[in-house]
């Protein structure tokens, strides 16, 4: 089997859905000429040319604005749209919570919305506070959007086929420090449903879910456990909205107790949500209330000492199993 | 019988090519537009429409103009004073009146209200409520019939405060930057909710603001529904042939408040007068009377025609029913 890239997974969906459907294209800033800031978009201009690989201005809430207005002609059109980062994609959080999520609703069905807004999101390196911040939680808090956040080169692969032949906004974040992480990709075509979940280790005394950058620090954290005889499972939702509810519960029911990471901040988050539906949905199989692992409730610092000491790790995965096993 | 004259002019409007049919056609919408409105500010005040209500009184030949330019196929958005587009679109008052009631015979079957209908059969994409969010969806509307290799243009309609913001110039810069095909008409209807364009925006030539992006542009009489539709037909033309957009301001005036809760007391009753004095039904209307296109009698029994359907439109609305709870949590996916 191929072993790529999350950035050379990422490429091979679009690259093949573009092939697949000649409705679909990608806009967005230094996608085309450049390759992608993040290399992501690498060889699609030259192989697409430009109407279909198209580098935009600087300019996130109007290209977002074009990329929905397009998909909402129903003719056919499947704008996947770069945000260089989720950071800048603030700015564009007006057309799409205001306007891509709600076309459908407001005009009773009468709209549909097949666009993509992808790009990493989440704390990178020494970026310093308005470059690292995880906004899955802003997201995934609107009716009308999908949000997906891929952990390996598989699923990133996978999960953005679904993500592009939908026919609704798909939020897909991804992560700048995880374009390089390797994995095994099968050739031929697969697809991984939106809202189906994953069981990236089985265990039995207790469940941590985690999501993107954090499934790496939750398997490291499991790891460690193991040396001590805690049996952990970590579950990925891959999905956050619609969540796959099912999985998580299945495996809470199992191992009677739970930890969610995440590397957003912890007021209002979707570990909060998660938390919540473990709590009043799983309540007599629960030994322990879940724990949550956040970074810190603090814009990110650029210092390297002061970023580490924001961030979920593998030691706090590890206490906070063992609160919740009372050991 | 009308007794012949001998015409020394030709009509205004004699190069445009419009039939009689389509003149009265045009007439027959502003005064449909305006008989709905004053009736949908009845039916505000009795209370059976409720949240805002954005009149267009006033302002009927821009949007009349500029519609009956357009082909079955173009695409037409709009910001939230929609209820006078959709009628020129050809939605029927019945729906239109059914929404603002909050019906489920609405167009968007009360789920949208009074600023977000919509009729994606007819190419009307709403409908928006938030000042300046909509254009760059007209821009991506042409982007798609362009990319696809479609001779279809889209009009974007907005209020000139929305050209204040950030995403409209953005919009036109790469409207320009892609050469699309759509053309954006600003509403000046002087005031952006209470507050005068001159408060609100430095310098005094609106349709300037598109010299920035290189963009053809211009003013019009938005009062004239016959100039509106001549200026139209040159920037359709334009984006059609060409794939280039334009940039129109549109010259009007809104007799009513911002929405039904204004009270208007940031202009005075003499400003209104003197724009009243220019209502763009009576003007046009004279010049039909004046041509032999239209005798009075003819009016008449149109008002009254139009009076009977807006009446029926408001039973309509008031015998249809409210939405089922059963549609809560429909539509929210595909």
């Amino acid at each position: 089997m191929a072993v790529l890239q999350i950035r050379e997974a990422i490429n091979q969906a679009i690259d093949e859905e573009m092939e697949r459907d000649s409705g679909v294209f990608i806009m967005g800033e230094e996608v085309a000429q450049y390759n992608g800031a993040y290399k992501v978009t690498q060889g699609l201009w030259k192989k697409y040319g430009d109407k279909r690989v198209i580098d935009t201005p600087i300019t996130e809430a109007g290209f977002a604005g074009i990329g929905i207005g397009a998909a909402m002609t129903g003719i056919g059109i499947r704008p996947i749209v770069e945000m260089m980062t989720w950071n800048f994609a603030i700015l564009a959080f007006d057309q799409i919570m205001n306007h891509a999520a709600k076309a459908r609703y407001m005009s009773s069905g009468q709209f549909k919305v097949p666009i993509v807004f992808r790009g990493p999101n989440g704390p990178a390196h020494m970026l310093g506070a308005q470059h690292s911040q995880a906004l899955e939680s802003m997201v995934a808090h609107v009716p009308g959007l999908i949000v997906m956040t891929p952990s390996t080169p598989y699923d990133a692969k996978g999960m953005l086929k679904a993500a592009i032949r939908d026919d609704n906004p798909v939020i897909f974040m991804e992560s700048e420090l995880m374009y390089g992480v390797k994995g095994e990709v099968p050739e031929g075509e697969y697809i991984i449903p939106i809202g189906k979940g994953d069981i990236k280790r089985e265990g039995t005394d207790v469940t941590i879910i985690a999501w993107t950058k954090m499934v790496a620090v939750a398997l490291k954290a499991a790891e460690e456990l193991q040396k001590e005889g805690i049996s952990a499972e970590v579950i990925d939702p891959r999905t956050l909205r619609p969540l796959d509810e099912d999985l998580i519960l299945e495996s809470v029911r199992k191992t009677n107790r739970c930890v969610i990471v995440e590397d957003s901040w912890p007021f209002a988050s979707v570990g909060t949500e998660i938390a919540h539906r473990i709590h009043t949905k799983a309540f007599d199989d629960l030994d322990a209330p879940v724990e949550k692992i956040n970074s810190a409730d603090i814009p990110m610092p650029y210092a390297e000492n002061l970023e580490h000491a924001a961030l979920p790790t593998p030691e706090k995965v590890i206490a906070a199993v063992k609160k919740v096993l009372y050991r | 019988m009308k007794e012949e004259k001998k015409k020394t002019k030709q009509p205004r409007w004699t190069d445009l090519n419009l039939s009689n049919e389509k003149l009265i056609k045009m007439y027959r919408e502003m005064l449909l537009i305006r008989r709905f409105e004053e009736r949908a500010a009845q039916e505000y005040g009795k209370g059976k429409i409720g949240g805002f209500c954005h009149l267009y009184i006033g302002q009927e030949a821009t949007g009349v103009g500029a519609i009956a330019a357009l082909r079955e196929d173009d695409f037409i958005y709009t910001a939230y004073r929609d209820h006078g587009l959709a009628l020129a679109r050809g939605m029927e008052a019945n729906g239109c009146m059914a929404e603002l009631f909050g019906k489920a015979t609405g167009v968007s079957k009360g789920i949208g209200g009074s600023m977000h209908f919509y009729d994606l059969s007819k190419g009307f994409m709403g409908g928006w409520g938030i000042v300046g969010g909509h254009p760059p969806l007209a821009a991506g509307s042409a982007f798609a019939t362009k990319y696809q290799g479609k001779d279809s243009v889209t009009i974007c309609f907005m209020g000139e405060a929305s050209t204040n913001q950030g995403v409209f110039h953005e919009t036109l810069n790469m409207a320009q930057l892609w050469k699309l095909p759509v053309i954006f008409i600003c509403e000046n209807n002087g005031y952006g909710m209470g507050t005068a364009i001159s408060r609100a925006m430095a310098g005094e030539h609106l349709f300037e603001k598109a010299a920035g992006y290189e963009m053809a542009r211009g003013a019009v009489n938005g009062m004239d529904v016959i100039e509106m539709y001549r200026e139209m037909s040159v920037a359709i033309e334009r984006a059609r042939k060409e794939n280039l957009p334009t940039f129109l301001e549109a010259r009007t005036y809104r007799y009513r408040g911002h929405s039904m809760s204004d009270p208007g007391q940031y202009r005075t009753k003499e400003e209104i007068e003197e724009y009243k004095k220019r209502d763009p039904i009576e003007t046009f209307g004279r010049e039909l009377l004046d041509e032999g296109i239209l005798k009075e009698s003819d009016i008449e029994s149109m008002d009254d025609q139009i009076k009977i359907e807006v009446q029926k439109a408001v039973e309509f609305a008031d015998a249809s029913p409210q939405p089922s709870l059963d549609v809560l949590h429909e539509n929210i996916y595909a």
